[in-house]
């Protein structure tokens, strides 16, 4: 008879109907005592994670089906809140207004982080002063960046126009056209986000092997050629999972319709972020808010299950 | 590993048991306590320490105060801006909400409708100073014969202008408009001063367009609802005038900037920094131009809202409504407070002996709570004692005020002001907006709102 391995290793099992003698437990517990501190922060975070993350959601959900005025007890009215919202005037223009929001950000802020990712990577010198220009308007708070962008935006005296005048263009109106005022929100947000991505992206092309572009240089291949047969596959993954990340923050978007257009002219830029703010705390009426919060989130609860698929697909190459 | 589980789960719930403790705390159901018995009440907007001046007077008279009621503590909350909407249905549902909480106008049908303060009914009678209150004003505060909070400060909207553009421009500042024709010349001369003067700033976004609309429709002796409140009144030849008048104005004269989407800071901001000519607002815009934004008192006039003589100016202002779980005590120590520190003549806010002593402004016509009762009366004589600012340059909004009714913001204020950004927002920013389409759309809109039993 041969000892196995296993027989060494756990030579006192007694059954298969009692699968952890005494000793199991003894060594759970060293196992346990041994990480307690692991143990601790992980609880710490778990906790942070329940009051401020979790429990919120629950409340919201919880919220979405009551007429609560916060003093008395909350009254359960089913799908009444959905029924207001979805009646109200503004629901439409809010969904489209944040899918056109998404959409426009998935031309102009995907793509340039990518290229721009590209350009510096392809880049010999001052890489990394280049690197941290890019990166610099992340650290700019986004409020500050936002009102920045009013400025830039003015009509008479911004920034945008004193030099569309000098190539002799005439003045746009930015922000106060119904036809360009969510094209500008979309600007502001490419810009503030530009160096998180264009970062990311680096990243991704740095791991990218060398031989391989030498490999198609010495085949002959140009730029263009050797983004498209070597970047890009090599990139497939990450590229699509920024582009989930993308759209699950982007239909969030609330701070630059609240702090450049109020959501107009005309609803033109109200969002379903901006909303559901203007329910919750214009109108005072929480349940409106959560419901509108609810089918926000479960809209993008479809992006977060693919995008962790996808990410899951990632981590098992 | 079973254990650790256990564990962390009991963590878990002891962390989610103390964020449901903190949701509801409130001493409305604790039996009420001895009538001399101590009692503390906390009470909002107390002036920031960024403000020492107020502080210190708010501080001094609730020494004043707690001597002459030793079983009262007045603990003050300090705040700036004194109520935030974002923060107030948190700290109602996370049990922080002040006993005597701050509101504006605007908030109190809401919150009384939402029954999210005590009603006060029964006590508020021991306030002397509330049979001389205006009665418009007490109004505000009552829902048929309940009474859910007192004032502090009220005002009607009127006609901000800048009287030094207006000297430069060539216009009598002592003569301001009277009527929206001559607001239209006055700011096309304005206009005319150079790049960037902007003659008449109006707003159109964050739901003060529609707040501005209102108070713009009122002056012209229209309604926002029917008599009932259950219909829009809006989409009417005044509403449409209102329009007219601001689509004329921004496109015919180019007389308002080319900067729209205004919101609350904005035309603050424009007016302090000098370059704008007029704008629909009520005396404490100079204020908050002279303390936040840089322009000077002196600098500043208030007229009516052209065209209000003899009509309606929608009423503005602030007071304190009471925590719907504060007990009895509470309320009654509150009122004692609010009597000494809002609403008697040379105490509290109206000592304005201490404030010309302090360097603060004494002299603009507001607040206006007892009318010319025999109170309102004694306020006016001490303001004009202890002035330290122009009060001329307040004299035509005073002179009309007699003429004038105070009327109130209306049912579901907020939501009927966001619906009509829209029609202020797209006659500012498209010369080919239809008004009558925009009114059309913004009725419906409205009537469906006001027809929600929310």
């Amino acid at each position: 008879m041969t000892v196995t391995e296993e027989q060494v290793r756990r030579p006192h099992t007694v059954g298969a109907t009692d699968p952890r003698s005494p000793d199991d437990h003894g060594a759970l517990r060293r196992a346990v005592a041994r990480n307690l501190t692991a143990y601790g922060f992980l609880c710490a975070a778990l906790i942070c994670f329940a009051l401020f993350s979790w429990y919120p959601m629950v409340r919201e959900v919880v919220l979405s089906f009551q007429q609560n005025n916060f003093v008395d007890p909350g009254v359960w009215v089913g799908f009444d809140n959905f029924r207001t919202v979805i009646a109200d005037p503004a629901f439409r223009s809010a969904w489209l207004n944040t899918a056109a929001f998404s959409g426009l950000a998935l031309v102009i802020g995907y793509a340039v982080p990518f290229v721009l990712a590209v350009v510096l990577n392809e880049l010999k010198h001052a890489k990394a002063y280049l690197r941290f220009v890019v990166y610099l308007p992340v650290m700019l708070p986004p409020a500050v960046a936002v009102l920045l962008f009013k400025w830039f935006y003015d009509p008479g005296a911004g920034l945008f126009n004193q030099a569309l005048d000098v190539v002799h263009i005439p003045p746009l109106s930015w922000l106060d056209s119904t036809s360009t005022a969510l094209v500008s929100l979309v600007i502001v947000s490419t810009w503030m986000n530009l160096g998180t991505g264009t970062l990311i992206y680096l990243a991704a092309l740095q791991s990218i092997p060398g031989d391989l572009y030498e490999s198609a240089e010495l085949d002959g291949a140009g730029l263009f050629r050797r983004v498209w047969h070597v970047t890009i596959p090599q990139t497939k993954l990450i590229l699509l999972v920024m582009l989930l990340l993308q759209i699950v923050a982007t239909m969030q978007v609330f701070i630059e319709p609240y702090l450049l257009t109020g959501g107009g002219p005309e609803n033109a830029t109200v969002t379903v972020a901006y909303l559901m703010y203007q329910y919750a705390f214009n109108f005072g009426d929480f349940g409106g808010g959560s419901a509108l919060g609810l089918m926000l989130m479960i809209v993008l609860l479809i992006f977060s299950t693919v995008y962790l698929r996808v990410s899951r697909e990632e981590d098992a190459r | 590993m079973t254990t650790t589980r256990r564990g962390l789960s009991l963590l878990l719930v002891a962390g989610l048991g103390l964020v449901a403790a903190s949701c509801g705390s409130g001493d409305a159901n604790k039996p009420a306590a001895d009538a001399d018995g101590p009692v503390t009440i906390t009470v909002g907007c107390e002036p920031p320490k960024s403000n020492p001046k107020e502080r210190q007077a708010w501080e001094a008279d609730v020494a004043t105060f707690q001597k002459a009621h030793p079983n009262i503590t007045v603990q003050g909350k300090d705040a700036f801006p004194c109520i935030n909407p974002d923060t107030f249905q948190a700290k109602l549902a996370g049990g922080t909400q002040e006993d005597l909480f701050y509101v504006y106008y605007t908030d109190v049908r809401k919150i009384i409708e939402k029954k999210q303060a005590a009603d006060i009914s029964q006590y508020v009678g021991s306030v002397n100073a509330v049979k001389d209150l205006r009665p418009d004003v007490m109004g505000v505060f009552k829902d048929g014969d309940k009474t859910y909070g007192l004032p502090r400060n009220n005002y009607n909207m009127g006609l901000v202008y800048n009287r030094k553009l207006f000297t430069q421009a060539g216009l009598d500042p002592a003569n301001p408009p009277k009527t929206w024709s001559e607001v239209r010349e006055a700011a096309k001369k304005i206009a005319a001063l150079g790049p960037g003067y902007v003659g008449y700033g109006e707003y159109s976004a964050g739901n003060t367009g529609g707040w501005h609309f209102a108070a713009e429709l009122y002056a012209r002796g229209g309604s926002m609802v029917s008599d009932d409140g259950k219909t829009a009144a809006f989409n009417s030849d005044e509403g449409k005038a209102v329009l007219e008048n601001l689509k004329q104005m921004r496109w015919d004269d180019n007389s308002m900037g080319t900067k729209q989407l205004l919101q609350w800071e904005d035309l603050m901001r424009m007016m302090g920094g000098g370059k704008l000519g007029m704008m629909v607002g009520a005396p404490d815009v100079v204020q908050s131009v002279n303390n936040d934004f840089k322009g000077k008192f002196e600098d500043y006039g208030v007229t009516a809202v052209p065209e209000s003589d003899g009509k309606s100016s929608l009423s503005g202002g602030d007071g304190y409504m009471f925590n719907p779980k504060a007990s009895p005590e509470k309320i009654k120590a509150g009122l004692l407070w609010l009597e000494f520190h809002e609403l008697t003549p040379g105490k509290g806010q109206f000592d304005y002996a201490r404030s010309k002593e302090q360097g603060r402004p004494v002299g603009l016509p507001i607040p206006d709570l007892y009318g010319t009762s025999a109170p309102g009366n004694e306020i006016t004589a001490l303001r004009k004692q202890y002035a330290t600012v122009p009060v001329d340059n307040f004299a035509p909004y005073v002179a009309a005020q007699g003429n004038i009714t105070n009327k109130l913001e209306p049912p579901k204020a907020q939501e009927l002001y966001a619906v009509l950004d829209v029609a202020m927002s797209a006659v500012l920013t498209r010369n080919d907006a239809d008004i009558n389409k925009l009114l059309g759309d913004a009725e419906s809109k409205a009537n469906k709102i006001l027809a929600k039993n929310t």
